[in-house]
């Protein structure tokens, strides 16, 4: 049987109203285990202006590199308190937040470990489809080996690792166009 | 751990672009660098999981959230969740929002001059059972103006969020009614080029599962990405 996927539409600027009541920006409650990270950001478009009625959501694994998900079927533990799905709304300022913890490494193509790494997807107003993007961490020196970071030009890396702010503090924003322009991938 | 196999990239012309200049607000907010193709590795092979404990079955009926009945014509929407190879998606989680029956949503920053109904939120979530069904109760919701260009109606819709089996399977979509005239000038509706992927956003009248004195039916069934073939599939 061949369908064909169905069109994606606008989240549209009411999104709100269908998804508020999931909001999870934290995602680690006491007793999971893991390295306690914050990260927090802005969603800025072309004008640098902020973007009010976006959606991030993120995805990432345990910290021993395991997803709670079906379709992972490593032989790692699971932590029960621990989803590692997040969902955080942007504020008037184009804020988003989420507290969690450093995930694992997970496989990549071909069974090469991967870095730490956050999947997001973004919706807003104005995207007919959403967007897709990674967050890195500081002062990982498996970045450099990272399978994914490898296929983005160099010079655009910079703009998926987070910046260490403060102790347990990383900031990451989101440039949807123009200078400093956040890589996005076509998923 | 092997490489699972990855899902298939969209037909052409089924799926929209980023920029589309025609809904005014992609122009600021669409990228402009090169996107980067994204192998897919567990990372975007996995989804979240959700279940009963993140949703109650009465969340499927936007009528009875108030204590009142809200205004307008009741409609049940119903349809079935498949993948690109035919398979069924069950136990997945929808959210469904949308306008009331005047067109106007519960939402700050909606002042078209519209009525708000006290009873009605306009929001509802559902899990598809084992054959990948889904289900909900509703408003029919009202057309309404916006400002992407002079004299721009939105034809009446309900946005649906649906998850599927892995991060890339992720869908925003919008429901829309047969027949409705404003489909056409509507740039949303018109952001991609085949008219047949554009067509399958539109719901057919349901005649099965109308309930007699009480509501007429509206049929929506939404299509995900689906794998690759498996080599297993591809052995002679």
């Amino acid at each position: 049987m061949s369908l064909r996927a169905s069109t994606s539409q606008t989240i549209g600027p009411y999104l709100r109203i269908g998804l508020e009541w999931m909001v999870i920006e934290d995602l680690a409650p006491q007793g999971v285990a893991g390295e306690r990270v914050r990260i927090e950001g802005r969603v800025l478009d072309a004008d640098g202006k902020p973007v009010n009625d976006a959606a991030l959501e993120i995805w990432q694994a345990n910290s021993h590199g395991k997803y709670a998900s079906p379709e992972d079927t490593q032989d790692k533990p699971l932590d029960p308190r621990f989803r590692g799905y997040g969902r955080s709304l942007t504020d008037n300022d184009g804020n988003f937040r989420f507290r969690t913890i450093k995930p694992g490494r997970v496989p990549g193509p071909d069974g090469k470990p991967q870095a730490p790494h956050l999947a997001v997807t973004i919706f807003m107003r104005g995207l007919l489809k959403q967007l897709v993007t990674r967050v890195y961490f500081p002062d990982e020196a498996s970045n450099a080996d990272d399978p994914v970071l490898a296929l983005v030009p160099a010079e655009r890396r910079a703009t998926l690792v987070a910046r260490k702010k403060a102790d347990g503090l990383l900031e990451w924003n989101v440039i949807l166009q123009g200078r400093n322009e956040t890589v996005f991938f076509d998923f | 751990m092997k490489n699972p196999a990855p899902y298939r990239r969209p037909y052409f012309d089924t799926q929209p672009e980023y920029l589309f200049p025609k809904y005014a607000s992609t122009v600021k907010r669409a990228p402009k660098e090169p996107l980067v193709v994204l192998p897919h590795t567990l990372s975007e092979l996995t989804a979240p999981v959700f279940g009963y404990g993140d949703i109650k079955p009465a969340d499927s009926d936007l009528t009875k959230q108030h204590k009142g009945e809200p205004q307008g014509e009741r409609i049940v929407v119903s349809g079935r969740a498949l993948d690109e190879n035919g398979k069924p998606i069950p136990n997945m989680l929808i959210e469904i929002w949308q306008a009331n029956a005047a067109g106007r949503y519960n939402h700050v920053v909606d002042q078209h001059d519209a009525p708000i109904d006290p009873n009605f939120t306009g929001a509802g979530r559902c899990l598809t059972d084992a054959n990948g069904n889904y289900r909900f109760l509703t408003i029919r919701p009202g057309e309404y103006p916006w400002r992407n260009h002079y004299n721009a109606w939105r034809p009446a819709h309900i946005h649906f969020s649906l998850f599927g089996p892995a991060i890339v399977t992720r869908l925003v979509t919008q429901m829309y009614f047969p027949g409705d005239p404003l489909l056409d000038y509507d740039p949303m509706y018109t952001c991609v080029a085949d008219e047949k992927a554009r067509k399958r956003l539109v719901s057919a009248f349901d005649w099965e599962n109308t309930v007699p004195e009480y509501a007429l039916a509206y049929r929506f069934d939404i299509v995900l990405r689906g794998r690759e073939a498996t080599p297993m599939e591809n052995r002679r």
